[in-house]
Formats: structure tokens, C-alpha cells, sequence
């Protein structure tokens, strides 16, 4: 029993603490993650006061929250909308996984870590925020701008791809061997194949199969059948993240609608939990030593998402201000690097691997935003006006055709 | 990645000119349409899955950017979309006015004391009488058009009627009530 009671103080303190420093962030513009990591590292083990009683229970916290990023994620993207982006912005998605995934794993094999550790961080380094640029691109009034469907197909791209790259992770950190990896990586193809030919056929059928009138059974059944999956495909080695995503994706109409409604207040808390649960298991002694090389990091791979978005974005037709506007914005890392480096934290591949994706996120998702920004001042503007005139002769593409 | 190419061009014929409106998905998002207007601005409307709706105006310097993004309510959207189709219909009918001469175009309202209020339109046997055709009907900022022999008065209607002169004359006095049935 008193366990119990130091549970809920500790967890109502923590949740409380959580929610103030959301606040300040909001104030400054500033997306809640870092916030929350910074607080888990506050909290953890070496850090100023530690949780003891909680630490279980934010651990399945924690699971659940990746659980819902991921199916909060597939909610809002329809089967069709994938399909339909990956015929059209392949390029550009190849592209940005090779811009930003090969640093990574360059920088992970230049500090002497193993391939599975390079496999790893090179997952970090690609993966952009979906969740943080679309935020960014809402508060600067972006939304209607001719680059934004560019960067949202690549957004949509790499977070297709999460399908394949976390099953094959999966295997690999446990410890399958690269012949492992490579059946892991057969199987979720299959599965993500199946469940888009299943969503775009008959994705009316399964959602009319679970009834919109009724919120609190939509909330017990959307959630209910999402954990179940994912707990099935962590059985079957799949990654737990994609077959709740799968999910996310399987349903449709407004079945998706209300879910995401009803969900997102869950997801919010738990996934609150889920950062703050990484942050607790980094030892905040661990941080100084990498903030150097995450540094050295966060600076590459910021400049190669620029370059993505400037090719992709060139690809599309847009003149260079769209250009680099597209290429700034893509720059913040966040909750899918966490959710990559966490799986390898359960694994223990690599110690210095949980410190340096903690610094570099916090890098990224803190600069990000703000750099963002630095194509809406004037002296920034006036720059690249100076730099088309030199160009002129080659000139934006006229619009319409 | 062509953006272009995944666009679908909605082409509506608005009078005689071609005006091209393009459709782009924002995959999580929604979609956004837009159109450029004679005077070379750009216009759009992104409209997100959740409901909301933003008109978006863009730059002249950087047509990629919009200058201005107006979140609108579902009720500012509406009032926004009447008035654009009222003005949009009237302007119509005063075009139909220039092309077939000594045809005439003319707003009547409904005087409060009509004998036509909560009676059917076929109930004034207005174009066996004069000849004059009832066309649209406008009541609280929305239009109705062509309305059929069913279609029941209320106060305040404004009644657009096309006729000669005199068959619009006629009209109007029956809507009044001043012809003695």
C-alpha cells in the first residue's frame, strides 16, 4: 500500500512538473520534447533526485506512448495518401535517406562502434520530426506555401519507411545476425504490403466494423486493438511501433477522424512519459563528454537535410527562397530518433549511443525551429533576392504551365 | 518530387472564361486548392481534414509563399462563399441584360404587405400574365435559382425577374398586389 502512495505522489509530481515546463516552452516556442528529456535526465538515476517508486510504471508508460506516436501517426496518413506520394516522391526520398542516413552511419563507424550501432544512429540522423515541422509549419502561417506538400512527402516517405527500417532494427539488435535482418525485413515488407492492399480495398469494411456513435467504445476498441497488435508483432520480432502504426493505417473515414480526437490526449500523456522514461535512463554524467562529437553531428546532418530539401524542393518546381525554406524546416529531429535510439538502449548495443542521440535531438529540435524561422527576416531575404538576380537567367519556374 | 504531377486540375467553365483551379493533396494535412487570377495573384484554400479551412493569399515577390493564411469558421466560410456567388449571379444576369436587346433584368422585393407571402410561386401565374420570367429568388444573402412552381414566399424575398419593360412592370404590381386578384 504505501508503495502505492509514493507512486502517485511521484508520478503526479513528475506529470505536474511535465506540464509547467510545456507551458514555458509554448511561451518561447519551443517544442515540449526537449523539455522532457531534460527533465528525465533531472530525474534519473545521477541526476538531482531520482524517481525509485515510479520507475516501472513509466516504463510501460514509456512502451505505451511509442505505441501511440506510432498509431496516432498511421491515423494520419491514409493507405491511399502513401501509395499515392510514394509513386511521386521517391526520388526525393531516396535522396534524403542517403543525405541523411549515411552520416550517421559514418559517424558511428569513425567513433569505433560496431555496424549495429551504425545502423542504429544512421536511423537517427534521417528520420525529421514529422511531428515538430508540422507544428513549425502551422505557428509560421506555411501551410498553403508551394513547398509545404513537398516537405510532407518526405515526412510521409521516411515515416513509411519506419515500417521497414524498425522491424529490421529490431532483428538486428537481437541479435540475429545480418541473415536475421534480412528475414525480418522480408516479413514486414510482406506485412506492410498486406495491410495497404487490405486498407485500400477493404479499409471501409474494418472501419465499419467498429462503431463511431459510441465515444467511449471507439476509445476502448481503437486502443485495445492497437496494443494487441503491437503486442503480437513484438512477439513475432516485428517491432511493436509497426504493427501499431499498421494499424493506424488500416483504419480509415471517420473512423480515423474521431480516433485521433479521442486518442490525442492519451498519446500526449504517454508519450510525455516515454521521453521523459529515455531521459531517465541516460545518466546525465554521460552528456558532457558527447556534446562535442552530437555537435559535430547535428551540424552535418542539419546541412544535408537543407540539401534535401533544396533538391526535392527544385524537383517540384519551386524557385530558391521555397527552396531553402523547405530545406530549413526539415532540419528538427525528435520523437523517431528517441523511439530508434531507445530500442537500442533495451538492447545495450552501444553505451555512449543513449547519451549522444539525447544531446543531438535535444541539438536539433531546439535549433531547428528556430533556424526555420531565418527565412522570414528581411536581411535573409534580401540575401537570397541578391543571389536569384545573379541567377536570373535560369529564373523560377512560372507556376502554371 | 513533381508536385505538379500528382496535381489535379480542376477546370471550371465561369462564363466565358476558363478559369484553371488546382488541387494539391497535404498528405496528414488535408488539401489545398488554388487558382491564379487574371491579375497574376495567386489565391488558395487549405482546407484541413479536421474542418478547418484557411484562405491563403500569396506573395507577388516569392509566389511559393503566402502572404496571408485567414483561418475561416465554417459560418465566415459560408457568408464568404455567398457573397462571392450572389455578386457572381447578379453580375451573370446583368450580362444576360446586354445580350438580348429590349430584355431587361430587374430586382423586385417582396413588399411586406404582399398577398404572396407564404403563397407559391405558381400561385402568381406571373409569366402567363406578363410574359416576364421569375429567374432567382435572393433571401438572406443566399440565392435560389431558378425556383419552381412550388417554391413558397417569404418576407423580405427579393425576387430577380427577366422581361420587357412593361412584363416587369407587370410583375411587380402582382407582387404587390395591386392588380385587383
Amino acid at each position: 500500500m504505501h508503495s502505492t502512495t509514493v507512486l502517485l505522489i511521484e508520478v503526479g509530481a513528475v506529470l505536474f512538473a511535465l506540464g509547467m515546463l510545456g507551458r514555458i516552452g509554448r511561451r518561447f516556442g519551443l517544442s515540449p520534447i526537449p523539455l522532457y528529456l531534460l527533465a528525465g535526465l533531472a530525474f534519473g538515476h545521477g541526476g538531482l533526485n531520482p524517481l525509485l517508486a515510479s520507475k516501472e510504471f513509466i516504463e510501460v508508460g514509456a512502451e505505451i506512448g511509442v505505441i501511440l506516436l506510432l498509431v496516432m501517426l498511421g491515423l494520419e496518413y491514409s493507405a491511399n495518401e502513401l501509395v499515392g506520394n510514394l509513386r511521386s516522391a521517391a526520388p526525393a526520398g531516396l535522396i534524403d535517406a542517403l543525405f541523411n542516413a549515411l552520416p550517421g552511419a559514418g559517424f558511428a563507424l569513425l567513433l569505433g562502434w560496431g555496424w549495429e550501432a551504425a545502423l542504429v544512429l544512421a536511423g537517427i540522423t534521417w528520420v525529421s520530426s514529422s511531428g515538430v515541422i508540422a507544428k513549425v509549419l502551422g505557428d509560421l502561417g506555411r501551410l498553403g506555401n508551394r513547398e509545404t506538400p513537398v516537405i510532407l512527402s518526405i515526412l510521409v516517405i521516411e515515416d513509411l519507411a519506419m515500417a521497414f527500417y524498425l522491424p529490421v532494427v529490431t532483428a538486428v539488435l537481437a541479435g540475429v545476425g545480418l541473415l536475421g535482418g534480412v528475414k525480418a525485413l522480408s516479413v514486414a515488407v510482406l506485412t506492410v504490403i498486406a495491410v495497404l492492399v487490405v486498407a485500400i480495398r477493404y479499409g471501409h469494411a474494418i472501419s465499419s466494423f467498429i462503431s463511431v456513435k459510441d465515444p467511449e467504445a471507439l476509445l476502448l476498441s481503437v486502443l485495445g486493438l492497437t496494443l494487441f497488435v503491437a503486442g503480437v508483432a513484438a512477439q513475432l520480432q516485428v517491432s511493436a511501433a509497426v504493427g501499431a502504426f499498421l494499424v493506424g493505417i488500416a483504419l480509415s473515414g471517420p473512423v480515423a477522424h474521431n480516433a485521433t480526437q479521442i486518442l490525442t490526449p492519451l498519446r500526449d500523456l504517454f508519450a510525455a512519459v516515454f521521453f521523459l522514461f529515455f531521459g531517465l535512463s541516460t545518466d546525465p554524467a554521460a552528456i558532457p563528454p558527447v556534446i562535442l562529437p552530437a555537435l559535430g553531428l547535428a551540424v552535418i546532418s542539419m546541412l544535408t537535410k537543407v540539401l534535401t530539401g533544396v533538391f526535392a524542393a527544385r524537383r517540384g518546381g519551386i524557385a530558391l527562397p521555397g527552396q531553402i525554406r523547405a530545406g530549413l524546416a526539415l532540419m528538427p529531429r525528435g520523437e523517431f530518433s528517441i523511439v530508434i535510439a531507445g530500442l537500442a538502449v533495451a538492447s545495450g548495443v552501444e553505451p555512449g549511443l543513449a547519451p549522444l542521440a539525447t544531446a543531438y535531438v535535444l541539438i536539433t529540435v531546439v535549433t531547428g525551429p528556430m533556424l526555420a524561422r531565418l527565412s522570414d527576416y528581411a536581411w535573409f531575404k534580401a540575401i537570397v533576392r541578391k543571389r536569384m538576380a545573379v541567377r536570373r537567367p535560369v529564373g523560377p519556374v512560372p507556376a502554371a504551365d | 518530387m513533381s508536385v505538379r504531377r500528382d496535381m489535379h486540375d480542376t477546370s471550371a467553365t465561369v462564363g466565358r472564361v476558363r478559369v484553371r483551379v488546382e488541387q494539391t493533396p497535404l498528405p496528414g494535412i488535408g488539401v489545398r486548392h488554388d487558382l491564379i487570377t487574371s491579375s497574376g495573384r495567386t489565391v488558395g484554400v487549405v482546407s484541413h481534414r479536421n474542418g478547418r479551412r484557411d484562405l491563403v493569399l500569396y506573395d507577388v515577390e516569392d509566389p511559393d509563399a503566402c502572404l496571408a493564411s485567414i483561418p475561416l469558421t465554417d459560418d465566415e466560410a459560408e457568408a464568404l462563399a455567398d457573397v462571392l456567388g450572389a455578386s457572381l449571379m447578379l453580375g451573370q444576369l446583368s450580362g444576360l441584360r446586354e445580350q438580348a436587346a429590349g430584355l431587361l433584368t430587374e430586382q423586385v422585393a417582396l413588399p411586406a404587405g404582399s398577398p404572396f407571402v407564404g403563397r407559391r410561386l405558381g400561385d402568381t401565374r406571373a409569366r402567363t400574365r406578363t410574359s416576364a420570367s421569375i429567374v432567382a429568388v435572393l433571401r438572406d444573402r443566399e440565392v435560389i435559382a431558378s425556383p419552381g412552381p412550388a417554391f413558397q414566399f417569404e418576407a423580405n424575398d427579393v425576387v430577380v425577374a427577366v422581361g420587357t419593360r412593361d412584363g416587369l412592370d407587370g410583375v411587380t404590381a402582382i407582387l404587390a398586389g395591386d392588380t385587383g386578384d
